[in-house]
């Protein structure tokens, strides 16, 4: 040590160290620089970044307002079902636990994981498996959740209909909300919202309904478990809502259509309160609130006679004979020809002396009818000649009185309108001229005419109430005041007003003529305890082949066989019910479709003190 | 008592309780308010000061010569490890019984003995035969090291070793020579490096890439620490440690707790602590009476402060992520030892120096 030339070195080793130091103030200094850029210049981005980190809003989901009918019968509910739910991210080996958990439940492991694939979201978040567990599910996999880390049981609100397919058609169903809904909705309300009203009055009332969605901001941690809530607004549910229909009136619509293809409304002429929507075949909505699998919903669609179809709002017939009422009306009122004055009819009619015969449904003819007679026989030459005299025009604006060829209204989505042809509407549609013969069939509900039960039943009501119409409805009450006092909800449609009254009480004669006359075509569907029933029947051609080929009935193709309807009302003096009843190639009106109808206002009064 | 006093560095032993008490403080919280952490670095802490009390009873020239033998023990140990070692995803640990014990630690205070050793044999600057020495002394513990694989404390080793060299005066154009060949050398370090290794560079450029994995430490750090702000959070209020959003927090993150919850002042305080430990060694280094305490004192301030650099450094997002601890902060046994093992030689030489002029 002696020997080296210590003041050398230390001279060498200060001058590095004194490098050193300088490269350790240098980095220091650029450490407090970017502490400071951290802290001081961007701390409000990170203090937001950190508070997003932590508190998360959750959504509070409104639980889904009930819908009762109006003798109280609860025909919407809620339920909780159980899901099975993976947080994809939480899982090591995805393959192995999904084979598991089908092993364990009893499941296919190959739809596991496709509805795992099918549900979009972020690998932290929780992916649908399974919805609606059975209880038998639940509990196996409970009993063995320890093997499942990253999978458990979540609760979920859905949505049940007790009275399945009787009130499928008025009711509609809830399902999944579509990406494509997602545009035309609140999207702060329907955060967390699972299930949406598609259709019926779940589609309808949706607003009502869905309630308002409260949220609650709560602190997680990193693994997304909530610590605490700081905040929290509940949510509002959804109002309970009554609906116009009679549950045990529907079921008995339902019971009278089994084995039937067809629809009957039943409407309350007072107030526009619809007693009984039914159409038949019918569907269980409650297939269609968690999804419904393909091979069902295919069964449903390609079924023969459409069970989804709701054929009250949207089948469109022929009326036939069921508008000859309104069109006696019309001719009464615009003094087409007297209500006494008679017809001659020979079974058959022409336009001019050699033209084709335009054939009555009697073959061997009526004889000499009155107006009167007209309706409680049906008398088509009656009707034809009136047509001739009225013109296409004049048939046009009698029937849209009755709110034929335009929606009624009624409180669904998806009512089609109907057709009420006239000159103009052919020329427009169809670029052809308007032809005479045309008018003569329009006069007795067949040709280019077409409406939906709907229709008829609300233009039967205005019958019934002497033109006092009221929108058919079946929204009767939400919940904050149909408890306490009904507020009705019910809006008037388009009063028909005559010049002359006493028309009303000629043509609603006539129509208890029908049912109570010797030669009324309803004759055998009078009413138990002798109420008094106005109706109408109708037999609307499908197609010509029968008058034609003058087949019998059993002799042609189911369908091609005349639509069997019949519309009415009761008690005749002070009607309380309207209703209309469309059977699909059911035959004649007065065999298929008035006994159904009496069944169900036989129903409606055997069921009502009142009366 | 009277030999203690004379062997302790009062100023330096200060400054060190400092960092200690800081870094208590801020592990209670970043711990979840865990007791029995707290205890366990007490009594690490406790281990610590013994080592550093005993290192300075001995005089520099008695760790010249226990130098070799620690350095040759320690190699034999890493290999050891190699074989029968414990740790998770890499091999660094013996398990003791009670404690679990990085023999590469042994070699950050080795290395540098024996580096120091080798270039104070003779006249500085080192020789060509002198520095080819070094290298090999050099090079065998840090790839063991690397293999482990330990990528921060090879480089740590390795630059504990190489210091040395620069404050002996290695000319400026072997250094200029040897910074062109490692600049030329990275493209195939490149290659060689691991996966996570060259994930964690990447990451470290764009922490954003994958949000919830490589990229998450760096991203939660920073958020730490910005959020921090001025005055900070508050103790133990610090968010993203308590929900547990920021990983590794009481150990290499610890500095972005204390930043979350003490603010941009807090962290003035940390360096200034950190300031008055390295300003005192700076001090006991000038004042230093022989090229070997120079040199071995320089290797030690230097792995200390590059300690503090290379932490912080990761934890501010401008290095990558090494598995660097904060000195005598972090939650961590052995570092905590050798480092106040480390410190325990500064006192030795400060307490030593007196005796030398007697002589």
């Amino acid at each position: 040590m002696e020997l080296k030339n210590s003041k050398f070195e230390r001279r060498v080793l200060l001058t590095r160290f004194n490098l050193m130091c300088v490269m350790f103030v240098l980095v220091a200094l650029g450490l407090v620089v970017r502490l400071f850029y951290l802290q001081i210049q961007n701390n409000e981005h990170f203090s937001t970044r950190s508070l997003e980190n932590r508190i998360k809003i959750e959504p509070l989901v409104p639980a889904r307002g009930l819908i009762f009918s109006r003798n109280g019968k609860l025909i919407a509910g809620n339920s909780t079902s159980l899901s099975l739910v993976a947080i994809p991210e939480k899982i090591d080996d995805m393959k192995a636990s999904l084979a598991r958990l089908g092993e364990k439940l009893g499941l296919d492991e190959a739809q596991l994981e496709q509805s795992l694939i099918s549900s979009k979201g972020k690998s932290f978040q929780k992916h649908v498996l399974k919805a609606n567990l059975t209880e038998k599910e639940a509990a196996i996999f409970a009993a063995n959740r320890f093997q499942f880390p990253g999978v458990s049981v979540i609760p979920n609100s859905s949505r049940y209909y007790p009275l399945g397919e009787e009130m499928a058609h008025v009711l509609g169903y809830v399902g999944r909300i579509q990406p494509e809904e997602l545009k035309d909705l609140d999207e702060t309300n329907y955060r967390g919202t699972r299930l949406i009203g598609k259709t019926g009055i779940e589609g309808s009332l949706e607003p009502l309904l869905h309630g308002t969605s409260g949220y609650q901001r709560v602190e997680v941690n990193a693994e997304g478990r909530v610590i605490r809530i700081v905040e929290r607004r509940a949510s509002i549910p959804g109002e309970n809502i009554q609906l116009t229909i009679d549950s045990d009136l529907q079921r008995e619509a339902f019971k009278a259509l089994s084995g039937k293809v067809g629809a009957i409304v039943a409407i309350d002429p007072n107030n526009g309160e619809i007693l009984v929507a039914m159409s038949n075949p019918s569907f269980d909505p409650n297939l269609f609130v968690n999804g419904i699998t393909q091979k069902q919903y295919d069964a449903l669609i390609y079924s023969k006679d459409r069970g989804l179809f709701n054929r009250f709002l949207r089948g469109q017939y022929p009326p036939g004979s069921i508008i000859k009422p309104i069109v006696a009306l019309g001719a009464l009122e615009a003094g087409i020809k007297r209500h006494d004055v008679n017809v001659f009819c020979p079974g058959f009619f022409r336009l001019t002396e050699n033209g084709r015969p335009y054939r009555c449904w009697a073959k061997e003819g009526h004889g000499n009818v009155n107006m009167t007679a007209s309706i409680a026989r049906s008398c088509d030459v009656y009707y034809y000649s009136l047509a001739k005299k009225f013109g296409i025009q004049g048939l046009h604006d009698s029937l849209t009185l009755f709110g034929l060829g335009e929606k009624t209204g009624v409180d669904l989505p998806g009512e089609k309108a109907g057709l009420v042809p006239s000159a103009d509407w052919k020329r427009e549609k169809l670029g052809r001229n308007w032809y005479k013969g045309e008018t003569l069939i329009s006069g007795i509900g067949q040709g280019f005419m077409l409406a939906t039960p709907m229709q008829l039943a609300y233009a039967t009501s205005i019958l019934a109430s002497k033109g006092d119409a009221k929108i058919p409805h079946l929204f009767r009450a939400s919940k904050h005041n149909f408890l306490n006092e009904i507020n009705l909800r019910q809006s008037d449609g388009v009063a028909v007003v005559l010049k002359n009254q006493n028309n009303w009480d000629l043509v609603r004669e006539a129509m208890v003529q029908v049912v109570h006359g010797k030669a009324g075509t309803a004759r055998s569907s009078k009413l138990a305890n002798g109420i008094i029933f106005a109706g109408k029947t109708g037999t609307a051609q499908v197609s010509s082949v029968d008058r034609e080929l003058e087949l019998q009935p059993d002799e042609i193709p189911v369908h091609l066989r005349d639509h069997s309807l019949f519309v009415g009302y009761a008690p005749a003096e002070n009607p309380a019910i309207a209703i209309a009843v469309v059977i699909e190639n059911g035959g004649s009106g007065s065999r298929v479709a008035a006994p159904i109808a009496k069944r169900v206002v036989d129903k409606f009064f055997a069921g009502n003190q009142k009366f | 008592m009277s030999i203690l006093n004379r062997r302790v560095d009062l100023p330096l032993a200060g400054g060190l309780a400092v960092l200690c008490v800081l870094g208590l403080v801020v592990l209670f919280s970043a711990s979840g308010e865990s007791t029995g952490i707290f205890i366990s670095q007490i009594i690490r802490i406790g281990i610590g000061i013994f080592v550093m009390l005993s290192v300075a009873q001995l005089s520099p020239n008695a760790l010249l010569r226990i130098g070799p033998i620690l350095y040759v023990s320690g190699i034999l140990l890493l290999v050891t490890v190699a074989f029968w070692g414990d740790g998770q995803g890499a091999r660094r640990w013996i398990d003791l019984g009670y404690i679990r014990f990085q023999p590469s630690e042994i070699l950050k205070l080795a290395v540098p003995i024996v580096i120091a050793a080798i270039v104070s044999n003779r006249s500085l600057p080192p020789s060509s035969r002198g520095l080819l020495l070094c290298a090999l002394v050099i090079f065998v513990p840090t790839i063991l090291i690397y293999l482990q694989p330990d990528l921060g404390t090879a480089i740590l080793v390795a630059s504990s070793g190489l210091i040395i060299i620069f404050l002996g005066g290695i000319s400026w154009r072997l250094i200029r020579y040897s910074s062109f060949l490692l600049c030329c050398l990275a493209p195939v370090v490149w290659y060689f490096i691991r996966d996570y290794q060259k994930q964690r560079i990447l990451t470290l450029f764009a922490p954003e890439r994958d949000p919830l994995g490589a990229g998450y430490h760096i991203i939660q750090s920073k958020i730490a620490i910005g959020s921090g702000g001025i005055y900070g959070k508050g103790w133990l209020n610090g968010t993203q440690s308590h929900l547990e959003f920021l990983p590794e927090r009481a150990t290499d993150f610890i500095f972005a707790v204390y930043c979350e919850e003490f603010g941009f002042v807090g962290v003035l305080v940390l360096f200034m602590a950190y300031a008055l430990v390295v300003i005192r060694s700076i001090v006991i280094l000038y004042d230093a009476q022989d090229t070997f305490s120079r040199l071995l004192g320089g290797a030690i301030i230097f792995t200390f402060v590059s300690y503090v650099f290379v932490n912080i450094g990761m934890v501010v997002g401008l290095l990558p992520v090494v598995g660097v601890p904060l000195p005598l902060v972090s939650y961590g046994g052995t570092s905590m030892v050798t480092i106040l093992g480390g410190f325990g030689i500064l006192m030795s030489i400060q307490t030593h120096k007196k005796f030398y002029a007697d002589v």
